[in-house]
């Protein structure tokens, strides 16, 4: 290894039991803690923030109101006919991964979405839902999802095969999308840290002071985070709204 | 080869493919100030695609990323 002090970039994503004694004898992790807790936030958002039932909403009604009708009109929008039956399950994806992202960017909580665990079992959910809904709907017309309109026969046989290729790709694409934008922006974080510390040990007082180069990046990262946990949530959600029009709707 | 020099090497050259991502990137958002030029009325949903669009790049960028942080740390 190099001379010097070597950062541990990845080292932060390992899991703990929480919860001392009892959490360990059920390996009850830090991850599972943090998922506990983004519930209770989020049902905590939804039926304190509506316990008013003002008509003209307050702040936390509000913003309940904004979530639910945003998952609302995105599901409309993207499934189209048949929208009601999803939208339990596209809200609770939103916000389970929303509330996920936004919980791991406190320090000294755990970001459970950058485990390629979780957001595969959320893909392969997703990717499940749409195979099912698809073969219910259509029987076995579905398969005829991978033909595309309107190509010329000869090429059929080249293109079904993409086609498959490509749908298959889904549940990989969608976890891998999520998991790695969690990951790099926490090891980025983790890494400007570490020049800190590395200004601030080798150079003395120079280095305090340059230090704060890797610092204000890290501000900078903080707010480039806060976008990615919002903008990583609603790109999954549209996705799995795209994928299920698509079963519902075979194109 | 000393394996840790190599997977500095290899990690370095992995992450050239996140330039693709940095093309496409600015591709979508140069597409999207051009159609809000054109029709400042479609903004929304034009935003909305081009969000979606930025997202489904990057991801691409990400495993380009992915494959760079395997090679060195895995």
């Amino acid at each position: 290894m190099a001379a010097g002090p070597s950062i541990d970039a990845l080292g932060q994503f390992r899991l703990a039991t929480s919860l001392g004694h009892a959490g360990a004898s059920v390996d009850f992790t830090n991850a599972n803690l943090m998922m506990l807790l983004a519930s209770v936030l989020v049902i905590a958002l939804f039926t304190i923030g509506m316990r008013p039932r003002a008509l003209v909403p307050g702040r936390l009604q509000a913003s309940a109101e904004l979530g639910y009708e945003f998952v609302a009109n995105l599901c409309d929008d993207m499934i189209g006919e048949g929208w009601q039956a999803f939208f339990p399950f596209v809200f609770t994806l939103f916000f389970f991964i929303l509330f996920g992202n936004l919980v791991g960017l406190w320090p000294l909580f755990f970001a459970y979405t950058s485990h390629i665990a979780i957001t595969g079992a959320l893909a392969l959910m997703v990717f499940a839902l749409t195979i099912i809904v698809g073969l219910i709907k259509h029987r076995l017309r579905f398969f005829t999802y991978f033909v595309p309109a309107g190509a010329p026969k000869f090429i059929v046989p080249l293109l079904v095969p993409i086609e498959i290729l490509t749908f298959l790709s889904r549940p990989i694409s969608l976890s891998i999308r999520l998991f790695a934008n969690i990951v790099a922006g926490h090891v980025l974080w983790e890494v400007f840290a570490g020049f800190m510390l590395i200004f601030a040990a080798a150079l003395g007082a120079i280095g305090i002071a340059a230090a704060v180069l890797p610092l204000a990046v890290n501000v900078v990262l903080v707010g480039f985070e806060l976008l990615i946990a919002l903008l990583q949530a609603y790109v999954f959600a549209v996705l799995t709204c795209l994928y299920l029009h698509d079963a519902l709707h075979l194109h | 080869m000393d394996p840790q020099a190599a997977r500095a090497i290899g990690a370095g050259l992995a992450a050239i493919g996140v330039a693709g991502a940095g093309v496409g990137i600015g591709n979508i958002f140069a597409a999207l100030v051009n159609s809000v030029a054109r029709n400042p009325a479609s903004r929304n949903q034009v935003f909305g695609l081009g969000i979606l669009g930025f997202a489904l790049t990057e991801a691409v960028a990400l495993y380009a990323l992915l494959i760079c942080f395997l090679i060195l740390f895995g």
